[in-house]
């Protein structure tokens, strides 16, 4: 390194010496403590008490530990696929040449930007087993069969899909990211394949797919870590929709106890602080292969493809 | 311009004087906003101006009990915590509040003589492991609330509650109601789950115990089962399908649309602040306040109390001070006569429309009483039955247990013996892994030797 380059790095370094002053104290030290405390005994305000392995086995025979971890993979493994479709569905209709198209653009996108608490609450009426929207439209469909809609949120079948339904609610973030990436696949791969004789099918399995697989995937990605991680909108709807005080414990029966929210209670009710932070190391082991899974499984298809 | 020695003079004679002490500022969090709020400042003013030492600085404080151990884990808390008093137990074990034991012996009394002041299931809730953690802020008990005008409709006398647990079943089904063409349920007598915050208390009830002083005793007590098998009865009688799509016409507990207020629930057990809500949301409704009725036979008082608690977290830059606060609110003036002689405790219960916890109420507070139906309250709170929370630190997670048996049984996806033999599994295993804790730490020994409620 010259000297002038070694000055550029002690300017740079002083530049972004409070950024990296906040990186440590404020990100870096809790991760590492909490990586300790994992291996501890610890209640937030006594003294953590090394304790070795033993949150971990507890955590091996623990139901509510695998119930939770089941329900956010069932979360995750319908609302991803599905909502990763649904929103390049939209991106592919509205990136089409028609009246209206900004105005439409809006309407899609303008549900992701509304406050997670506020949809919640919005959602909690849609679902409503008697009153709400989702049963207005459905229970007409299914009054032929004598059959009604479910109580959804109340009920322990379908308070899952309910959260999954609901999550298609703000996929107009993804929806954009997808839009920009369609506008930047090249027209001469369109023209091209138009005069090999490929159909609309056919161009976009060997055209769009291949040149915004990227862009899925990142999308894809990222809607999976946020599923792994949902909390707001289940702690507030089970509670709300089935009024069991601060139960706060997916109710009913347990069937939106998600894997942060066990995680939460586990914290901040029980005061279990090692234990939640060695269930927090296996929320990020589980999230970093199953991302693994999902960018090796994209680069595959996106090879396959073209 | 030169400053004249006649206005010098007293400036320098005032710097050689002892300064009068600043009054010393207490922080003090508490959940309550609204009326019940305003009630909580005009306590705080009163006590404000009762002397010249402290100054209470009220803050109105969402989630109090997560962010007061957040804070006391920061070194920050605040003086005065109004918690719940099942955190009571949680945050001692987790040595997160500060014993009051010496304050009170500096007053010159006694644990047990401080707590002799209160009705006995109010002294219970103030201690955990032979200390005093809290002091009461804002007390409850519930009561039976039954509709007169459904009464009347059912042919049912409207001044006589159900005084036995075959009654309240019975008078139960009579209220029941059917629309006649699609043969939906409008109107159910009683039903568990409303407003489904406390099914514990059904055990307590029954005369089951969730804890004997050294175990879980959820499904081990056959009355606990028995209770279960109760609560479940109601769905196998109303039909499921029926209840689910009943219950989902239910509004909020605190709105013009629940079920009680709109009529599509006859009977509910709810707290001395229900009042409150009816003549805010359905100001008219015809309804009496009664005792729980009689489930165990001769076992005629039986009732449950709750309390929100005021408590110095470790820390406190100002305990001394603060407990100045929790001691006034703690008292009372047994002779009030009128509005402004009444002080602490009455003053604020007063305000709040509820009842004191203290055995000695004024004549004011016993003759003008904003609550309608105070006696009976007041009978139900000085029970030597009345019942709360018990007093164990592993109290969230038993009533988290409490409440997936209860959705199990009532929506009938598991037997009473299944669903909370399955809790008491894993609630056996958390209780012995919470005594190890408490060994680790040394604590056990000392919360061991005295007896838990």
């Amino acid at each position: 390194m010259t000297r002038a380059e070694k000055k550029q790095m002690r300017a740079g370094l002083g530049f972004t010496s409070l950024w990296i002053l906040g990186l440590l104290a404020f990100t870096a030290y809790p991760v590492a403590a909490s990586l300790y405390y994992s291996f501890c005994d610890y209640s937030i305000l006594k003294s953590p008490v090394w304790c070795g392995l033993e949150n971990y086995q507890q955590l091996v025979h623990d139901s509510l530990f695998w119930k939770s971890l089941r329900n956010t993979l069932f979360y995750a493994g319908l609302s991803v696929p599905l909502g990763t479709a649904l929103a390049l569905g939209l991106a592919i209709l509205l990136n089409c040449e028609v009246r209206g198209r900004s105005f439409f653009r809006l309407l899609f996108f303008m549900p992701s930007i509304v406050p997670v608490v506020a949809s919640a609450m919005l959602w909690l009426w849609i679902f409503n087993g008697e009153y709400g929207l989702m049963n207005g439209v459905l229970n007409p469909l299914l009054a032929p069969f004598g059959l009604h809609g479910p109580a959804w949120l109340a009920d322990p079948t379908w308070s899952k899909p309910a959260l999954i339904i609901m999550s298609f609610w703000g996929t107009g973030n993804a929806m954009v990211i997808y839009l920009a990436g369609l506008q930047n696949v090249p027209h001469e791969l369109y023209e091209a394949a138009e005069i090999d004789g490929a159909s609309p099918w056919q161009r976009f399995r060997h055209v769009t797919l291949p040149t915004i697989a990227p862009v899925v995937a990142f999308n894809a990605i990222m809607a999976l870590i946020g599923a792994m991680q949902l909390f707001a909108q289940a702690y507030i709807m089970s509670e709300a929709a089935n009024g069991n005080g601060n139960a706060s414990d997916g109710n009913p029966e347990r069937s939106t106890l998600f894997y942060s929210i066990y995680l939460f209670s586990t914290a901040f009710q029980d005061i279990r602080m090692g234990y939640a932070s060695a269930m927090a190391y296996i929320l990020f082991l589980v999230t970093a292969l199953l991302t693994w899974v999902a960018a090796r499984l994209s680069r595959g298809s996106a090879d396959d493809a073209l | 311009m030169t400053p004249r020695p006649k206005t010098c003079l007293p400036l320098l004679l005032a710097a050689f004087l002892p300064a009068a002490a600043a009054p010393v500022h207490v922080t003090y969090w508490e959940k309550w906003v609204g009326f019940e709020g305003q009630a909580v400042q005009t306590v705080v003013d009163r006590f404000n101006a009762s002397q010249d030492r402290i100054i209470v600085d009220y803050y109105a404080t969402s989630q109090i009990d997560r962010k007061t151990l957040v804070a006391t884990a920061g070194g920050d808390p605040p003086d005065v915590a109004g918690l719940h008093e099942q955190n009571i137990a949680t945050f001692a074990d987790a040595e997160a509040l500060q014993p009051l034991d010496g304050f009170i012996r500096a007053e010159g009394m006694t644990n047990e003589q401080w707590l002799a002041r209160y009705y006995p299931v109010y002294a219970r809730i103030c201690s955990h492991g032979g200390h005093i953690y809290a002091g009461i802020s804002t007390p409850a008990v519930e009561a039976l609330y039954w509709n007169k005008t459904l009464f009347r409709e059912a042919g049912l006398d409207p001044e006589r509650p159900p005084r036995t647990l075959a009654e309240l079943n019975e008078f139960a089904h009579r209220l029941t109601k059917h629309d006649p063409a699609t043969g939906r349920l409008t109107q159910v007598g009683f039903l568990p789950q409303d407003p489904g915050w406390w099914p514990w208390i059904f055990c307590n009830w029954f005369g089951g115990s969730l804890y004997d002083g050294h175990k879980v005793t959820l499904a081990t007590d056959p009355r606990n089962v028995a209770a279960f098998a109760w609560i479940q009865s109601f769905t196998q009688y109303y039909g499921l399908d029926n209840v689910k799509r009943l219950s989902s016409e239910f509004g909020p507990w605190a709105s013009p649309s629940a079920p009680f207020f709109t009529g599509k629930i006859a009977m509910v057990f709810q707290g001395v602040f229900y009042d409150n809500y009816i003549h805010q949301y359905k100001p008219g409704l015809d309804y009496g306040v009664g005792p729980w009725p009689e489930a165990v036979p001769g076992v005629t008082d039986f009732a449950m109390a709750e309390a929100d608690v005021l408590t110095i977290p470790r820390g406190a830059r100002h305990p001394r001070e603060a407990w100045e606060f929790i001691k006034y609110v703690n008292s009372s003036n047994p002779g009030a006569r009128t509005r402004e002689e009444l002080g602490g405790a009455e003053l604020l219960d007063y305000l709040q429309v509820k009842i004191s916890p203290l055995r000695v109420w004024s004549p004011f507070f016993t003759d003008h009483n904003p609550h309608p139906h105070i006696a009976m309250m007041r009978r139900l709170a000085a029970s030597p039955r009345a019942t709360s929370v018990p007093d164990m630190g592993i109290w969230q997670q038993y009533y988290r247990e409490i409440i997936s048996a209860y959705d199990r049984v009532r929506l009938l996806d598991a037997t009473p013996e299944e669903a909370l033999g399955e809790s008491q599994a894993r609630l056996d295993e958390s209780w012995a892994r919470y005594r190890k804790s408490l060994e680790r730490h040394g604590q056990w020994a000392a919360l061991g030797e005295t007896p838990l409620r």
